[in-house]
């Protein structure tokens, strides 16, 4: 996987402001983030949802399909990798994603320009 | 001769179903139709003819729908038929023909009997006699029926609905001597005596005799005793209208009727004859599917086709006063060297007789009565093998209905009305139905009486489709089975039942379902602890989600009524946060593109006026519609706009597989278009019907009359288990007409379980809805009153404060409404599929401008 550029950690809230199995947007550079609590772990996506290009997927449904962690679009219900972004539902469609991490209680996201 | 003038002589049953069946062939309208009907109202189900005296409305019954291409006289008897000239003639003039189409019918036979012509003697064939008969019932208290045949019952239970003390007299030694055989009458006899009506049987009527007002008052039995009758029908049999044909020189049948051959044509080439004034090579058919069957033979050939008569299944099943009676085939066992067996069985009260072939190997007819579970297998065995040994298709209920559809073979008819075999429907789930709506809409089969159906299912079962009824992959079970799991076990979270009757995480089809199954069940507001994460974004944000990513929000007007003072408070909140503003067709205000961080602001002032959540957003009840009722209409009969509010208030906030929509019309005009939502009530002049099963949206539906001049209070206690009924054992996203239309037995059985309490259920369903009413409580409110609660309600968890940029508006018609073109891109740059751009292209959008007036403000 290559990295174009890599920018700094961002601290966004602490932990506890995520409820789990569901998201929050967050604003990183200007940039909208969907950020996930999840059994899994942490997950940060890009918001804006491909298909319908409104800034939503971080009012999905969380969940899981054969096992791969997922968010499911709340507009038409396409259903999103978490890990990767990836659409399972439609070849070829994905949305950016992102670093997420825990610090000292703390939720922090590093953007991510892949190439 | 494949155009030109058309005449119809009768616009009944089959006389309607000829002309829709021409004109759906005659596409360059080359045949002009002119009808001609005695009768004063267009066609109507005569088949159903007894419903009006359950409330249904002579409306109701109609068939006719009007057409450019047809002109329709009524009240116009044709009473002339002048072959050389081409004309017909009525009391108005003469019609000239280029084809002629005789579709009369029948008439009642009335026996020479003395005192037939007295008042209060009365036929039953249409709706006027079914009205006189009402209007002189009146105030009366016996009554009598001449005959005891199919139709001489139906009329009995007419009469003993009218609340007349009801006697039926039969010249045959047996009820309906036609269909049934003695030990079948005599089953039969025990129904209808037990229901209160008396029998004479084997007994000739010799005269009617009046009272001292000139009204019929008693009848004259052959064995000299005397029956008293106020009101008197005669149901003795029919004959073919046949008058006009004879009149004219053509040719009848032996036992009368218009001759025709097997493409439906007399001996005059323009002339053709259809229905039950036709004989079919000589043979007059008394049923309506007959008749249909010669309608499209008259329409092909009208046209240049060459359909023929493909000849009649006699077999019938019916439910007479309560009793399923079904015969088929050869009842009577009049093949030479036939065999019979038979099966009584005193305890369930059911009889049924199997008619064989010498060699027992070939099933000829047979008649059942008390139980009909096995008709419809039965019936498509006819002329074939018998499907499984003759003792376990005869024993009733689960045994006998399920033996052997898959032993049929191919060429049996599984659905008669609709003429689809069985090959037909294993060809049909070859190429891939799985169910059997998907049944229903590839062969037609079971979409007319719907007695094939669980037919259907058992070829679907014995082509080995699993119908899955997983929810998803991480439940096996259905909803109705995850309902009563978490009922039972009282389970109380998702992570529960799904750690112990489940797998994996869970998604966007199993987490709202067991969500709205909590909410059921009771278990509090709807985002509290792990339920919030179970929610669609609807829920989440008690508002409903836009393209843009805003919500619309709609409070709650029950019924529709509201206060000048709070219409002011709503216009003031759109007019404040900048809202599109809509009236809705369930008769309230939506205000669209409030973001999320405004919600709990615009709830605020709309709570303190006293505004409730609408549960747009939910699957859940959303409105009881009404029209105006009998506090302000000239029409109404009852106060519709009353009921309506006590309808909405009582259920807001149920959840339900699917959103659920109610109306009331105050009389049967019908402004509230009651029958097109789940359940919808119309007023009569003494209480309420109630209808089920009806939807707009995608696929309309009109409700079904369920119970009829209910009090209020028995309304309510129905709409109760309804509704419960409904919550409980519908499957995800199921509306109520799908839900009905997938029940063995459909809306017959939802009427059992509900009216008669045969599954011992009702108290339950009752004693839920309490629970429900009791513990309702508006969401906005809670949400309100709760910081922890009002913490979601944030555009970005790190900036409060910035409003989604992406968020903008333009104003159209002196509104704002979103941006066209999709949101600005984001600034994450390039090698995104979908950053700025959609990724899914739709349909072009088309402008509206041209030719619209601009509008000046
Ligand atoms: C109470 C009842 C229950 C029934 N139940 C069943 C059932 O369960 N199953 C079943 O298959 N069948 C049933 N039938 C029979 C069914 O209704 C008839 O088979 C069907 O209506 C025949 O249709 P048709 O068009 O031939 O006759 P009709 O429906 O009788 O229509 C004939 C029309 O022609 C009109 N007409 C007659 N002469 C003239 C003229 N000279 N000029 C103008 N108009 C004329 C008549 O007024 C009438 O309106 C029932 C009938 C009744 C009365």
């Amino acid at each position: 996987m290559t990295t174009a550029s890599v920018l700094d950690w961002t601290t966004v809230c602490p932990l506890d402001r995520l409820e789990s199995d569901r998201g929050v947007a967050a604003l990183v550079d200007g940039v909208q983030v969907a950020l996930f609590r999840t059994a899994d772990g942490l997950f940060a996506l890009d918001n804006q949802d491909p298909v319908s290009g409104a800034y939503v997927l971080s009012r999905g449904i969380v969940g899981s399909r054969n096992g791969v962690p997922t968010v499911a679009s709340p507009l038409h219900k396409q259903v999103y990798d978490l890990r990767t972004g990836d659409c399972l539902d439609l070849p070829g469609v994905s949305v950016s994603r992102h670093e997420v991490r825990c610090r000292d209680g703390l939720v922090e996201v590093r953007l991510r320009q892949e190439e | 001769m494949n155009g030109g003038r058309l005449v119809v002589v009768g616009n009944g049953m089959v006389g309607q179903r000829f002309v829709e069946a021409l004109r759906a062939r005659d596409t360059e309208q080359r045949w002009q139709v002119t009808v001609l009907g005695e009768e004063r109202r267009p066609a109507y189900d005569r088949v159903r003819l007894s419903a009006y005296f359950d409330g249904v409305s002579a409306e109701e019954l109609n068939l006719h729908t009007p057409d450019d291409g047809v002109e329709l006289r009524l009240g116009e008897a044709v009473t002339g038929l002048d072959r050389d000239r081409r004309v017909v003639t009525t009391a108005h003039g003469e019609y000239p023909y280029d084809a002629l189409v005789l579709a009369t019918g029948s008439y009642p036979f009335v026996p020479p009997v003395p005192g037939t012509d007295l008042p209060g003697v009365f036929v039953y064939r249409t709706l006027d006699d079914l009205a006189a008969i009402r209007a002189h019932a009146a105030g009366r208290r016996t009554g009598a029926v001449v005959g005891g045949g199919l139709l001489g019952l139906e009329a009995a239970n007419a009469l003993r609905l009218l609340g007349l003390a009801t006697h039926v007299v039969e010249f045959a030694p047996r009820l309906m001597p036609v269909q049934v055989d003695t030990a079948g009458g005599a089953m039969l006899r025990r129904y209808v005596e037990e229901l209160g009506v008396t029998t004479h049987l084997g007994v000739a009527t010799t005269a009617l005799r009046p009272g001292p007002d000139g009204t019929v008052r008693a009848l004259e039995l052959g064995d000299g005793t005397a029956v008293e009758a106020d009101v008197v029908v005669v149901a003795a049999g029919i004959r073919p209208r046949d008058e006009l044909a004879r009149a004219a020189g053509l040719d009848l049948g032996p036992r009368g009727g218009v001759l025709v051959d097997a493409g439906c044509r007399t001996a005059d080439e323009r002339i053709w004859a259809v229905g039950e004034c036709a004989a079919v090579d000589g043979v007059c058919h008394g049923l309506v599917a007959p008749g249909y069957a010669m309608a499209e033979v008259v329409a092909d050939r009208l046209l240049g086709g060459a359909a023929t008569f493909p000849g009649a299944d006699t077999a019938t099943k019916l439910k007479l006063l309560g009793v399923d009676v079904a015969s088929f085939g050869d009842a009577h066992g009049t093949t030479e060297g036939c065999l019979d067996v038979t099966f009584t069985d005193p305890a369930t009260r059911t009889y049924a007789k199997l008619v064989l072939s010498d060699d027992a190997r070939t099933l000829l007819g047979g008649v059942l009565v008390g139980d009909a579970t096995a008709y419809p297998t039965l019936r498509a065995s006819v002329g074939g093998p018998l499907p499984g040994p003759p003792l376990a298709l005869l024993a009733p209920a689960d045994a006998g209905g399920g033996a052997g559809a898959a032993a049929l073979p191919g060429t049996a008819q599984v659905c008669s009305c609709n003429a689809v075999t069985k090959d037909d429907v294993d060809a049909a789930i070859a190429g891939g139905c799985a169910d059997v709506p998907a049944l229903k809409a590839c062969t037609r089969a079971g979409t007319s009486c719907g007695s094939c159906v669980p037919m259907l299912k058992q070829l679907l079962d014995a082509a080995g489709v699993r119908q899955s009824t997983a929810l998803c992959e991480h439940f096996d079970a259905s909803r109705q089975e995850l309902f009563d799991i978490v009922r039972v076990r009282g389970i109380r979270t998702f992570s529960q039942l799904i750690a112990e009757h489940g797998r994996g995480r869970g998604c966007d089809i199993c987490k709202p379902v067991v969500a709205s199954i909590l909410a059921s069940l009771g278990s509090g507001y709807v985002l509290d602890g792990e339920q919030a994460s179970l929610q669609d974004t609807n829920d989440h944000f008690l508002a409903n989600l836009q393209r843009d990513g805003t919500y619309s929000v709609v409070p709650r007007i029950p019924g529709g009524e509201v206060s000048p003072e709070k219409l002011i408070v709503i216009g003031e909140v759109a007019r404040d946060f900048n809202l599109y503003t809509k009236i809705t067709g369930g008769q309230r205000i939506d205000l669209f593109g409030a973001r999320v961080e405004q919600l709990p602001l615009i709830w605020r002032r709309l709570v303190d006026a006293g505004f409730e959540s609408g549960h747009a957003y939910g699957k859940a009840l959303r409105t009881v519609k009404s029209c105006v009722g009998d506090t302000w209409c000239r029409y109404g009969v009852q106060d519709s706009v009353g009921l309506a509010v006590a309808l909405e208030l009582r259920y807001r906030g149920l959840r339900a597989p699917h959103k659920l929509k109610s109306a009331v019309s105050g009389c049967a005009r019908e402004c509230a278009e009651a029958r097109s939502k789940d359940f919808g009530v119309i007023a009569t002049e003494t209480g309420w019907n109630l209808y089920v099963g009806g939807n707009g949206g995608f696929r309309p539906r009109h409700a079904e009359l369920f119970a009829t001049d209910l009090s209020t209070q028995e309304l309510i206690s129905l709409v109760d288990r309804f509704l419960m009924y409904y919550v409980r054992t519908a499957d995800r996203l199921q509306r109520t007409s799908a839900w009905i239309e997938a029940m063995d037995g459909g809306l017959d059985h939802l009427r059992a379980v509900l009216v008669e309490d045969s599954l011992g259920l009702c108290a339950e369903l009752e004693a839920a809805m309490a629970r429900h009413v009791g513990s309702y409580s508006d969401e906005w409110r809670d949400t309100l009153d709760d910081p922890e609660r009002l913490r979601r309600f944030t555009s970005f968890v790190n900036a409060p404060d910035v409003p989604d940029p992406s968020i903008s508006f333009e104003v159209v018609r002196g509104q704002p409404v979103p941006v066209r073109g999709g949101p600005p891109p984001t600034t994450a740059g390039p090698g995104t599929a979908g950053a700025g751009e959609p990724a899914a292209v739709g349909g072009r959008r088309q402008p509206v401008t041209l030719g619209m007036p601009e509008v000046r403000r």
